[in-house]
C-alpha cells in the first residue's frame, strides 16, 4: 500500500465533463489495499463511469458491507455519500437509504464474502424486491482480508495459495440474481475496462436492480495456478457474449456495424445500449436462455461476460409500493399529518 | 513500434530535461536533492565538475535548463534551478581541501589559451590537473573575460567572481594579462602543442544613422561602456539615458545606468516586447527598477547641437507577417517621435573580431568572417588550433563557453597523447534501483504543489545607490528546501520489464498523469493519438515495451511523467521499478584517454 496521497498535479489536457469535473474529481483516497488488486481497477472504472455520465457527485451513495471490497468505497468518488454498514447487510442498509429518498443514485459495493456467505440472504431480498441500485459484487473468490480462505463462490476443484483443493460446491451469484428477477444483470472482469465502464454506466442508468458480478483476482491469495480466479486463468477463459456501447440523451452515434450483429435497448429514462453482439444465438431479454447459456457455459469452464440480462422496462420496489414521487425524506408536517377532520372521518367509517 | 532500448544512455537522458538542455549536461535533479538535504558543498562540487562557476552560474546564467524544465509543463513555472544552485555556492563553506591537485611534474606539454573568459578557464581547470604548462592571454590586466567586463556587479559581485576564477588561477597557470595578442603566427612559432581561441565576441555593433560622428562625445557601445564601469573607468553618466537594444547588454545598461546618476532611463527596442532577445527574468528586473522599454521604435538619427547630443529621433513601425510567418517593421506612418537625452547605450549586439589571425595561417574562416569549427571537437582546421565560447560559433552565453571549453580540452588531451580527436569518450552512466522497502525510495517522492517562490531582493532605495551592491539576496535555506522540493526527480527513472508484469493495470490506474496505457502496438504517429491521455508533445518519447502475453504493449509517455513512483509502489511485482540515472560526460584525463 501507498502512504502518499496521490498527486493533485494532473495531465494538462485532462478532459473536462459537463459539469466542468475532471476523472481526478471523482477520485478518493488513495487504496490501502494490496497493489495490484483486480479492486482498485473497479474502483477506476466506478470512476470513469461516473465521470462519463456527468454525475453530480453529491447526488451519488455508495454502501457496502465488510470486506476488501467494502472498504473500497473510501478511495472513489471523495465527495459523494457513504456508508459502510454491517457484515452483509448493504442491502437493507441501502434499501432503507433508497425508501427514505429515492433521488439519490446507490452503489452497493459489497464481495463475495458479504453477499455468497454472511449476506446471501440480505442479497436475495436486495434483488427480489427491485430496489433501484447498482449493485456491484468484486468477486475474488477468497477471503482475502482474513489470509485467504475459500470463499463461497470458489469453483469447486480450485486450489487455494497453499495447494488445499476446494471441495465445495460454488454459488454462482449470477445465475442467483436471474432467478431471483434482478432487473439488469452483467458479469465482468476487472481487467477489462473497456468492457466493465459501460456495463457500470448503463447499470446506473437502469431503473431497476442492477446487478454486476465483477470477477477481481486476489494478488496477494488468489492469482496462482489452480487458481480459478487468476488474472491468467479469466483472460483464458473468458467469454464475452456482447460488447456495450451507452449513449445518452439525443446525441446519435453513427457507428457502422454489420447489419443484424446490433441490438439496441432502450431505456426508461431515453438512454440507448447498443449491444454488439458477440454470439449470435444469445438474447439478453430472455432470462430461459440467459440461465441456460450460462449453466452450459460453466460446465465447459468458461465464464459468460457481458450485458447477460435486461429488461428494458423495469419496476423497483418504489413502484411495487406506490410511494410519491417526492422523497420521503422531504415530506413535510403538511403532508403527513392530513389534520383532525381526516382523523374523525377515518375513525368513523370503523364504527 | 520497436521496443525501446533504455540500455542507450541518450533514452534516460532526453527524460531529465534540465540536464538534457544544459550545455554542460549538468546533473540537476541530483544537486537540487543534495541542497534539499543541506549537503551544500557536496551540491556545489557535483556542479564545479560540470560547469566550472556555479556561484556565478547561479547569479547569471542563461538556464536554458528552466524552459526544459518538467514542472513547467504540469503547473504555471519551473523549478527555479539556476537560484537554488547559488544557494550551494553560498552556503558551501569551504571547498578548497576538495579541489584536484596540480601535479608538481609537468608533462612536458605547453598548451596557449587565448582569452581569459570562461571558455578558456575551463579548459585550463580541465587540462591542469594533468600536469599541463597553461599559459592564458588576456588583454585586460585581470582574468574573468566578459564574466567580469560585461555582467554588473550588482548582479554579480567581484568576491564571487574572485573566488571561483580563483580556484582555477591556484592551480598555477602561466599569465600573460593586459597585453594585446598581435599575430597568431608569432604564437604558433612559439611551439605550443595546441592552441585554444577563447576570445569572445569583443566587438560591440555601432549603430550608423545621422548625427553619429557629430555628436559622438555622448554616444558609447554598451558592452565597452560596461568595461569601463566595471574597471572603474566610468562612473557617471547623463542624467536622462536611452538605452537601443532589446537584449541582455541593453539590460546590463540600462540598471547600471539608473545606477550612475541616471534619472530618466529608457530602454528603445525595434521589435516588440515579447521578442526581445532578453531574458523574461531580466526585463523584469529592470521594469522592477522602474525603467521603461519603448517598444517599435526605430532609431532614425541623434540630434546633436554645436556638437552636443540632445535627443534621438525614431520612426514608428508595426509588424507585419508573411505567409511563412516572417516578420517584418512596417513604417506605420505615424509622426517620428523624439526622446531628448544626454546620453544614448547601443547595446545592439556584438561581433567576432579575429584581427590578429593571419587568413594565411591555415585557419579557414567563412563568408561570415567566422572560423571553420568542428562542432563536436572544436577543432579548427589548423590541427593544433581550437577554438570554443563566444569565439567559435558567434554570441552565446558563459554555460556554452563551459561546454566548449570541456570538449575543447578533451580533444588537446586527446592530441597531446597521439589519440584520434574525433574518437570522442562516452559518459559515464549509471542506473541504480532505489527501492528501500514495499513503499519506501531513496528520494523524496511525494509531489510538492508549492509554486515557484520568489528570490528575495534588496530594496531599489538602497540598490540604486551603488553599483556594488547586489540587488538579489538569494533565497536563505528555508526557502531553498522549499523550492527544492518543487523537483520532480525526473532522473529517478521508471523502469518497467515486461517479463513481469500481469497487467493488472494498478499502474494505470494510480498514474495521476495518464501516462501509462497498455494497448494493441502500432506506428508511433498513430499510437500517440490513442493512448489514455493524447501524446501531443513530439519531443518528448515514448517509452514502449516488448509485447506482453494479451498481446499488448505497454506504452509510456514520458511528457509529464511526475516520477512520484506510484506506478512502482502499485505495481504487485517489481515490473515497474524506479531507478536512479546518474550521467557525467567525460571530461579530459588519463579515464577518457583509456576508453
Amino acid at each position: 500500500m501507498s502512504y502518499l496521497a496521490k498527486p493533485t498535479l494532473h495531465h494538462p489536457k485532462l478532459p473536462v465533463n459537463k459539469l466542468g469535473y475532471t476523472r481526478r474529481d471523482y477520485e478518493g483516497a488513495v487504496s490501502t489495499l494490496c497493489a495490484g488488486c483486480g479492486h482498485d481497477s473497479i474502483s477506476a472504472a466506478i470512476i470513469q463511469a461516473c465521470f462519463e455520465l456527468d454525475l453530480p457527485p453529491h447526488r451519488i451513495a455508495k454502501v457496502s458491507g465488510i470486506g476488501c471490497s467494502s472498504k473500497t468505497p473510501t478511495y472513489f468518488l471523495g465527495n459523494s455519500h457513504g456508508f459502510n454498514s454491517v457484515h452483509g447487510r448493504m442491502p437493507s442498509v441501502l434499501t432503507g437509504a433508497n425508501l427514505a429518498n429515492r433521488d439519490l443514485i446507490y452503489l452497493g459495493v459489497s464481495g463475495d464474502g458479504d453477499s455468497a456467505s454472511i449476506g446471501l440472504g440480505q442479497f436475495a431480498h436486495c434483488m427480489r424486491r427491485g430496489v433501484n441500485m447498482v449493485y456491484i459484487v468484486e468477486n475474488n473468490g477468497v477471503y482475502g482480508l482474513t489470509k485467504g480462505q475459500f470463499s463461497a463462490t470458489s469453483d469447486k476443484g480450485s486450489k487455494s495459495k497453499r495447494g488445499v483443493v476446494n471441495t465445495d460446491s460454488a454459488i454462482d451469484l449470477v445465475s442467483m440474481a436471474l432467478q431471483l428477477g434482478a432487473t439488469f444483470v452483467a458479469r465482468s472482469f476487472s481487467g477489462d475496462k473497456a468492457q466493465l465502464v459501460p456495463l457500470i454506466k448503463a447499470a446506473i442508468l437502469h431503473r431497476g436492480a442492477a446487478f454486476i458480478d465483477c470477477i477481481s483476482p486476489c494478488v496477494a491469495f488468489n492469482n496462482h495456478a489452480g487458481s480459478t480466479k487468476s488474472f491468467d486463468f479469466v483472460r483464458e477463459h473468458n467469454e464475452a457474449v456482447n460488447f456495450l456501447d451507452v449513449i445518452v440523451g439525443r446525441d446519435s452515434i453513427a457507428v457502422d456495424y454489420a447489419p443484424g450483429t446490433v441490438v439496441e435497448v432502450r431505456q426508461h429514462d431515453g438512454s440507448i445500449l447498443r449491444l454488439r453482439k458477440v454470439v449470435a444465438e444469445y438474447d439478453p431479454h430472455n432470462r430461459v436462455v440467459a440461465l441456460n447459456y450460462l449453466q452450459e457455459r460453466q460446465a465447459a469452464g468458461e465464464f459468460a461476460t457481458g450485458l447477460l440480462y435486461v429488461e428494458p422496462e423495469p419496476e423497483d420496489l418504489h413502484a411495487h409500493l406506490n410511494t410519491v414521487e417526492t422523497p420521503l425524506n422531504r415530506l413535510t408536517e403538511a403532508e403527513l399529518c392530513p389534520g383532525s377532520a381526516a382523523l374523525e372521518r377515518f375513525n368513523a367509517a370503523h364504527r | 513500434m520497436k521496443a525501446t532500448d533504455i540500455s542507450a544512455p541518450d533514452y534516460f537522458h532526453k527524460v531529465v530535461d534540465c540536464q538534457w538542455a544544459c550545455p554542460a549536461h549538468t546533473p540537476v535533479p541530483e544537486y537540487i536533492r543534495l541542497i534539499a538535504a543541506r549537503r551544500y558543498a557536496d551540491a556545489y562540487m557535483l556542479n564545479w565538475d560540470s560547469n566550472v562557476f556555479p556561484g556565478i552560474l547561479g547569479r547569471t546564467c542563461d538556464r536554458p535548463c528552466e524552459p526544459a524544465c518538467r514542472r513547467g509543463r504540469v503547473e504555471k513555472e519551473p523549478v527555479a534551478i539556476c537560484r537554488l544552485k547559488r544557494v550551494a555556492a553560498d552556503y558551501k563553506g569551504d571547498i578548497r581541501p576538495r579541489l584536484p591537485s596540480v601535479p608538481r611534474q609537468k608533462n612536458g606539454k605547453r598548451i596557449a589559451l587565448i582569452g581569459a573568459g570562461p571558455a578558456s578557464l575551463t579548459v585550463a581547470r580541465d587540462l591542469l590537473p594533468f600536469g599541463y604548462h597553461v599559459v592564458i592571454y588576456d588583454l585586460d590586466p585581470l582574468a574573468g573575460g566578459m564574466m567580469r567586463t560585461q555582467i554588473p556587479k550588482f548582479r554579480l559581485p567581484q568576491s564571487v567572481l574572485d573566488e571561483e576564477i580563483g580556484y582555477i588561477l591556484a592551480m598555477g597557470p602561466e599569465l600573460r594579462l593586459g597585453r594585446p595578442i598581435a599575430s597568431l603566427k608569432t604564437l604558433l612559432a612559439e611551439g605550443y602543442d595546441a592552441i585554444f581561441v577563447g576570445s569572445g565576441a569583443p566587438r560591440g555593433r555601432d549603430l550608423e544613422v545621422p548625427g553619429r560622428t557629430e555628436a559622438a562625445a555622448h554616444i558609447h557601445i554598451g558592452i565597452d561602456w560596461l568595461a569601463g564601469v566595471s574597471f572603474g573607468h566610468v562612473d557617471r553618466i547623463g542624467k536622462r539615458v536611452i538605452v537601443l537594444g532589446g537584449g541582455n547588454t541593453a539590460m546590463d545598461c540600462c540598471r547600471s545606468s539608473k545606477r550612475l546618476g541616471g534619472e530618466d532611463v529608457r530602454v528603445v527596442v525595434r521589435s516588440g516586447f515579447d521578442e526581445m532577445k532578453a531574458s523574461p527574468w531580466e526585463k523584469e528586473d529592470a521594469t522592477h527598477e522602474g525603467i521603461p522599454i519603448f517598444n517599435y521604435l526605430v532609431p532614425k538619427a541623434f540630434a546633436h547641437e554645436g556638437g552636443r547630443l540632445t535627443g534621438m529621433v525614431f520612426e514608428k513601425v508595426a509588424p507585419k507577417y508573411d505567409q511563412r510567418g516572417r516578420r517584418s517593421l512596417i513604417p506605420t506612418g505615424e509622426p517620428d517621435v523624439r526622446m531628448d537625452c544626454d546620453d544614448v547605450l547601443v547595446a545592439i549586439g556584438q561581433e567576432n573580431a579575429f584581427p590578429w589571425i593571419e587568413r594565411d595561417s591555415g585557419i579557414k574562416f567563412d563568408r561570415w568572417g567566422m572560423p571553420v569549427v568542428d562542432p563536436e571537437t572544436m577543432q579548427s582546421t589548423l590541427p593544433n588550433v581550437f577554438f570554443g565560447g563566444d569565439a567559435a560559433f558567434g554570441p552565446k552565453n558563459v554555460i556554452w563557453a563551459v561546454a566548449h571549453g570541456h570538449d575543447a580540452a578533451i580533444s588537446i588531451d586527446r592530441l597531446c597523447n597521439g589519440a584520434d580527436v574525433r574518437d570522442r569518450p562516452h559518459p559515464s552512466v549509471n542506473l541504480v534501483s532505489q527501492k528501500m522497502g514495499i513503499h519506501e525510495w531513496s528520494y523524496d517522492n511525494q509531489v510538492s504543489n508549492d509554486l515557484r517562490y520568489r528570490v528575495p531582493v534588496r530594496d531599489t532605495a538602497v540598490t540604486l545607490k551603488d553599483i556594488r551592491i547586489e540587488v538579489e539576496l538569494g533565497y536563505d535555506e528555508k526557502l531553498a528546501y522549499v523550492e527544492a522540493q518543487r523537483c520532480l526527480n525526473c532522473d529517478v527513472q521508471t523502469v518497467f520489464t515486461a517479463s513481469l508484469c500481469i497487467e493488472c493495470d494498478a499502474c494505470v490506474d494510480i498514474c495521476p498523469t495518464d501516462c501509462i496505457t497498455f494497448t494493441q502496438d502500432g506506428s508511433e504517429e498513430e499510437l500517440r493519438g490513442r493512448l489514455k491521455a493524447p501524446a501531443v508533445n513530439l519531443t518528448q518519447a515514448l517509452y514502449v515495451s516488448d509485447v506482453l502475453p494479451t498481446e499488448r504493449v505497454m506504452v509510456k509517455d514520458e511528457d509529464v511523467c511526475l516520477h512520484c513512483g506510484l506506478c512502482a509502489e502499485r505495481c504487485p511485482t517489481g515490473a515497474w521499478d524506479m531507478q536512479k540515472f546518474f550521467l557525467e560526460t567525460a571530461q579530459a584525463g588519463h579515464a577518457c584517454r583509456s576508453r
